[in-house]
């Protein structure tokens, strides 16, 4: 079966390959090589959406990237469901299902529509006007309100199934638009032995020769030439060619973003293709080719279905041998779209009349549909198009007001003339320059490496065109370092060539405010609306685009802008380049997230560090938390547990008996050479010249401005020799602040820094029977107190591997902290657990570390500390070497407002109830009962509940802390205010005998 | 992306292995604990903010790790050239006009 407007012999798609496809729930048969839109079209059906704002009825405008009407949704499954695809981009395959979208209950009967009626509410600027009080009204109210009516299509609500690839690609000359331009530049440029990537967003290379039937090249026509040049291309080592594949951002130093859609044109992808690819590519020279895209007439009612674009309606005949109408009109101000005409007379469509807005036109386009026997009206306009679900006549008039005449249409193909694309040229920063005599904007001056040519630089006709690109195609290859080429340039035997047309409003677009002259189709802008805006004081194109919304769509004014711009510039009284033209920006058409993310998502999304105890901490039932990029076993809960009894049951084990902790992920960094002890004391508050090899000693580090930066154990190993531990979040950091002092602020110290984090896994043996699980696995280190001590490190062997024995605590207990080669990490936890097992030892995780951490009053940098807290603040003074004279962080802690009373200090706190567990982060007041708001005076940094202690503890920033050791402060709370008492930090042994114990 | 040379690796490298690290030129008071708050302040907390050329260090943490200088043009957002760190700044600029 045959569709009704498929014109036999008409086209370049084979008849016999068809597909089936369905248009909101209808069935349709097209052909394989259709879009959608040409398969639509092919059976007659031109009513496809409905608009933003007005809920109008539309069609297609073009057949290519630029449409702003034609967007459905597509769907695969429940998860595939894509909205927004523009049909005249989407490719036909067998079995393709869409949907109309914006409207609601169906595409013919759309209740929105109203709006369109109302239309004089929606005026230019009317969300801002309209919506503006009362401010909670437009979250609650108006805004939901408006999203769920103004929608474009609906996403999908399940996880994206597909996967997306990603491509870094280099090359001497890149070719964006693939063209009668581009592939003569990419011919001219591949010829050099050059690496050349040619792209195209159409499936088929070609650009505007599939439509330009007048195009003679090489003696074949224009599109079978652009075929075998393509096939040369091809089969050459040097180039590589992606069509569907849209160049969308240009940035810095050439380098430009482009997408290729890989299989949304397969029937069935498969798993093992990518949905799309983004390439990433840097060029020494970009070769832009990107066209023109042709521009809609403005006149009332230019957005009624079977309305479209000139080019397009050749595109549909040429290319995929659709008419897209019985009897055509066309309205024109310029003479590309008389080929239009010419082409469609020859199928044996009947031109019912063309109307051209000039006086009197003359050249061979002319002479040629006068000879087809068509009526021609200059100087007239159409004034307003007939119909409304599908056009169905034009109302012609003199443009300078006479009588009307009403013609019966089923479609109308117009032409304002031709948009060079300088979108690309524009991302990259280049200046666009307003020539007046063709009224356009052409590249002006160039910011980076790049040339354009043909459409998108202004140039006209195919001949120039060829000369121009193979020229350049040839410059760009040998000033990125190509050889000279051999052989010879296109020639061009026929071509076709127009230019001008005009910009802005027509007659028909009228001065009456009842009128809707689309300017942009996307967001419903008339002619009407901009006038409007400029008349409310809007005089810089960039407020006249926002107030107007016009060029905001997704579209991003492809066909809108230049009409938009001319009208607002006709209505100030000012020429073109004064009123400006808006920014480009990226993307040029729109792009998937799923590009963009390719497979940074999931497991993929960052890598996950892991412990080498992992796999037994797993095994062992451990439930983890993120802690940065790390895994870290949380509690090992057992049979029953919850986290509050396992806590409590670890708690109590380790200072019981003992416990074990893996604290690799600590940042671990040897600081070493003949400066290292010269070196630490620069870097931290801390002296460490005078301490023994052998011994450990808390550290301090601080910023330069006198706030705490981060904090650890270290141990010297040898005179020259220091392994610093950080905390686990600080660890890159505090080496590119080390790095950083050590390259530009001290490169006279003889010192060199290694990152260790990795290399060591560490195994915390903490508890009173610390000592009996590790000695008997220990060979070459006296375990004694008097021969190791309480801060102190050895080197030796565990388990027969090498150690770095620290005796040093974290709980307050007497502890051990071993580090042994990671690889070696898993075995000897395994071997401790065993010795453990003997003494009826805990596997402890993060929770109960930090639990046990704070009922000694040990602080956790970041957590107790926040960036704002001084050695002082935090009751550190102690560590800091009274006799330094240098220290990062000397100065900046010395300031006035870091050294004055009442600065918040770390102190405990104990609420009344002992039952009662504070949130961390709760604001505490001195008198509950002030008004709201009241005056906070701190907050809770750590809270937990203690078993050991039998009640709650808390860590908190309070106000001149140290002064009100006794006094009962507040805590308001939704549920309730909690009465805590200011207390010291240890709540467990504050004598520190159990270090020893 | 932009592309900046590493006077180090004195070779041009993806952005993504560089990280900046503020205004390069700031010299560390050799008896920083002897400053008066005044100069403190100059030396910690004022920065300049050109509209055109500016002078900053940037690090090639994800290539050789060092600290090295850049001017950069924050209008263009380009580079004008790199050199190491503890070199003086440059007496004049390459292709620059004013
Ligand atoms: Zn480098």
């Amino acid at each position: 079966m045959n569709p009704a407007f498929r014109i036999p012999g008409a086209g370049r798609l084979s008849q016999a390959k068809t597909a089936s496809f369905s248009f909101d729930d209808k069935s349709y048969a097209g052909i394989e090589g259709d879009t959608l839109a040409s398969a639509l079209l092919a059976n007659g059906v031109h009513l496809v959406g409905r608009s933003f704002k007005y809920h109008r009825p539309r069609g297609f405008l073009s057949a290519g990237a630029e449409e702003p009407n034609a967007l459905v949704q597509i769907v695969r499954d429940d998860a595939r469901k894509t909205p927004n695809v523009r049909a005249t981009v989407q490719e036909l395959y067998d079995g393709l299902t869409a949907h109309s979208q914006n409207r609601w209950p169906s595409l013919a009967f759309d209740v929105g529509a109203v709006n369109d009626l109302a239309s004089p509410m929606f005026s230019a600027g009317f969300y801002y006007k309209t919506f503006m009080w009362p401010k909670s009204a437009w979250k609650n109210l108006y805004e939901p309100k408006i999203r769920a009516a103004a929608g474009l299509g609906v996403s999908p609500d399940r996880p994206d199934p597909d996967h997306y690839a990603a491509r870094y690609a280099h090359c001497e000359v890149l070719v964006l638009g693939g063209g009668a331009a581009g592939i003569a530049a990419a011919l001219a440029a591949a010829e050099t032995g050059v690496r050349v990537i040619l792209a195209d967003e159409q499936a088929e290379f070609g650009g505007s020769l599939r439509f330009e039937s007048g195009a003679k090249i090489d003696g074949e026509n224009g599109f079978a030439w652009a075929q075998g040049a393509i096939a040369k291309l091809k089969a050459m080592d040097n180039v590589r060619l992606l069509p569907r594949t849209t160049a969308f951002g240009y940035y810095a130093q050439n380098f430009v973003s482009l997408v290729e859609r890989v299989s949304d044109h397969l029937k069935s992808p498969g798993r093992e293709l990518a949905r799309e690819r983004l390439w990433q590519v840097r060029a020494r020279r970009v070769v832009l080719a990107t066209g023109a895209i042709e521009r809609h007439m403005v006149f009332a009612d230019n957005d009624r279905p079977g309305i479209m674009l000139a080019s397009a309606a050749r595109t549909y005949l040429n290319h995929y041998g659709v008419a897209v109408g019985r009897n055509v009109g066309v309205y024109t101000a310029n003479d590309s779209a008389y080929a239009a005409a010419i082409d469609l007379k020859k199928a044996g469509v009947n031109v019912a009349a063309i109307v051209d807005l000039r006086d009197n036109p003359t050249g061979p386009a002319i002479d040629e549909a006068r000879g087809l026997g068509i009526e021609i009206n200059f100087g007239r306009a159409v004034i307003r198009a007939g119909g409304k679900l599908r056009v169905s006549s034009m109302t012609v008039q003199p443009k300078n007001g006479g009588g009307e005449r009403t013609i019966p249409v089923d479609a109308i193909l117009m032409s304002a003339g031709w948009t060079p694309s300088v979108h690309l040229f524009s991302q990259s920063r280049g200046k666009v320059a307003f020539n007046e005599e063709t009224r356009r904007f052409v590249p002006g001056t160039y910011a980076q490496d790049c040339v354009s040519i043909g459409a998108c630089n202004g140039t006209d006709g195919l001949d120039a065109t060829i000369d121009e690109a193979y020229a350049a195609g040839a410059k760009a290859a040998k000033e990125a370092g190509g050889k000279a080429g051999k052989s010879a340039k296109p020639k061009v035997d026929a071509s076709e060539s127009w230019s001008r047309g005009m910009l802005g409003a027509a007659p028909g677009a009228g001065p009456d405010t009842t009128v809707k002259a689309f300017v942009d189709f996307q967001n419903d802008v008339t002619a009407k609306d901009i006038r409007q805006a400029v008349h409310e004081g809007m005089h810089s194109i960039e407020h006249v685009k926002r107030f107007t919304t016009n060029g905001m769509a997704t579209d991003q004014g492809k066909t809108s802008n230049m009409h938009g711009l001319a009208i607002a510039a006709e209505t100030l009284g000012k020429p073109i380049p004064q009123v400006g033209l808006t920014t480009f920006r990226a993307p040029y058409t729109p792009v998937t997230f799923g590009s963009i993310v390719g497979h940074a998502r999931g497991a993929l999304f960052d890598p996950t560090r892991r412990t080498a105890t992992h796999p037994w901490a797993a095994a062992h039932g451990a439930v983890f938390e993120d802690v940065g990029q790390w895994k870290r076993a949380w509690y090992f809960p057992r049979a029953g547990e919850d986290m509050h009894a396992a806590v409590n049951r670890e708690c109590v084990t380790v200072r019981k008996v003992a416990g074990l902790f893996d604290a690799s992920t600590l940042g671990k960094i040897e600081v070493v050479g003949p400066d290292a002890a010269k070196f630490m004391g620069l870097l931290y508050t801390n002296p460490w010249e005078k301490l023994e090899p052998g011994r450990c000693r808390y550290g301090i580090m601080l910023r330069e401005d006198g706030f705490i930066y981060d904090d650890g154990v270290v141990g010297r190993l040898a005179p020259d020799r220091f392994h610093v531990t950080t905390t686990t979040g600080g660890a890159p950091r505090v080496m590119h602040h080390m790095e950083d002092y050590l390259q530009t602020e001290f490169p006279h110290l003889n010192v060199w820094l290694t990152s260790i984090t990795e290399q060591w896994a560490v195994i915390a043996v903490q508890g009173p029977k610390s000592r009996e699980i590790i000695a008997p696995l220990v060979e070459g280190i006296d375990m004694s107190d008097e021969a190791l001590p309480h801060m102190s490190v050895r080197e030796g062997k565990i388990c027969g591997v090498p150690t770095r024995l620290f005796r040093m605590s974290f709980t307050g207990e007497r502890g051990f902290e071993v580090n042994v080669p990671a690889d070696y990490g898993e075995a000897v936890w395994e071997a401790l657990w065993a010795e453990g097992q003997k003494h009826g030892a805990t596997a402890y995780g993060t929770e109960s570390m930090h639990v046990l951490r704070a009922e000694k009053g040990y602080i956790i940098v970041g957590q107790d500390t926040d960036g704002t807290v001084t050695p002082n603040d935090a009751g550190l003074d102690w560590a800091g070497g009274k006799k330094k004279t240098d220290f990062v962080g000397i100065r900046g802690m010395a300031r006035s407002d870091l050294v004055a009373k009442g600065r918040k200090q770390l102190v405990g706190l104990k609420t009344k109830d002992p039952k009662v567990v504070l949130e961390e982060g709760a604001q505490i007041v001195e008198d509950p009962k002030q008004a709201i708001p009241m005056k906070m005076i701190g907050h809770v940094t750590s809270s937990y509940w203690s078993e050991n202690c039998g009640r709650s503890i808390a860590l908190a920033m309070v106000a001149g802390g140290r002064d009100r050791m006794g006094q009962t402060l507040y805590v308001p709370m939704p549920s309730g205010t909690i009465e805590v008492e200011v207390t010291g930090m240890v709540f467990v042994d504050e004598k520190g005998e159990r270090l020893n114990g | 992306m932009l592309l900046i040379r590493c006077p180090y690796c004195e070779e041009e490298r993806p952005e993504l292995e560089f990280r900046n690290a503020g205004e390069a030129h700031i010299v560390r008071p050799t008896n920083i604990a002897g400053e008066s708050d005044d100069d403190f302040e100059k030396f910690f907390f004022i920065r300049a903010n050109p509209k055109g050329v500016i002078y900053e260090r940037w690090r090639h943490i994800h290539g050789c790790a060092r600290f090295f200088n850049a001017v950069r043009d924050t209008v263009t957002d380009k580079f004008v050239m790199t050199y190491k760190a503890g070199e003086p700044k440059p007496a004049k600029l390459p292709g620059a006009s004013k």
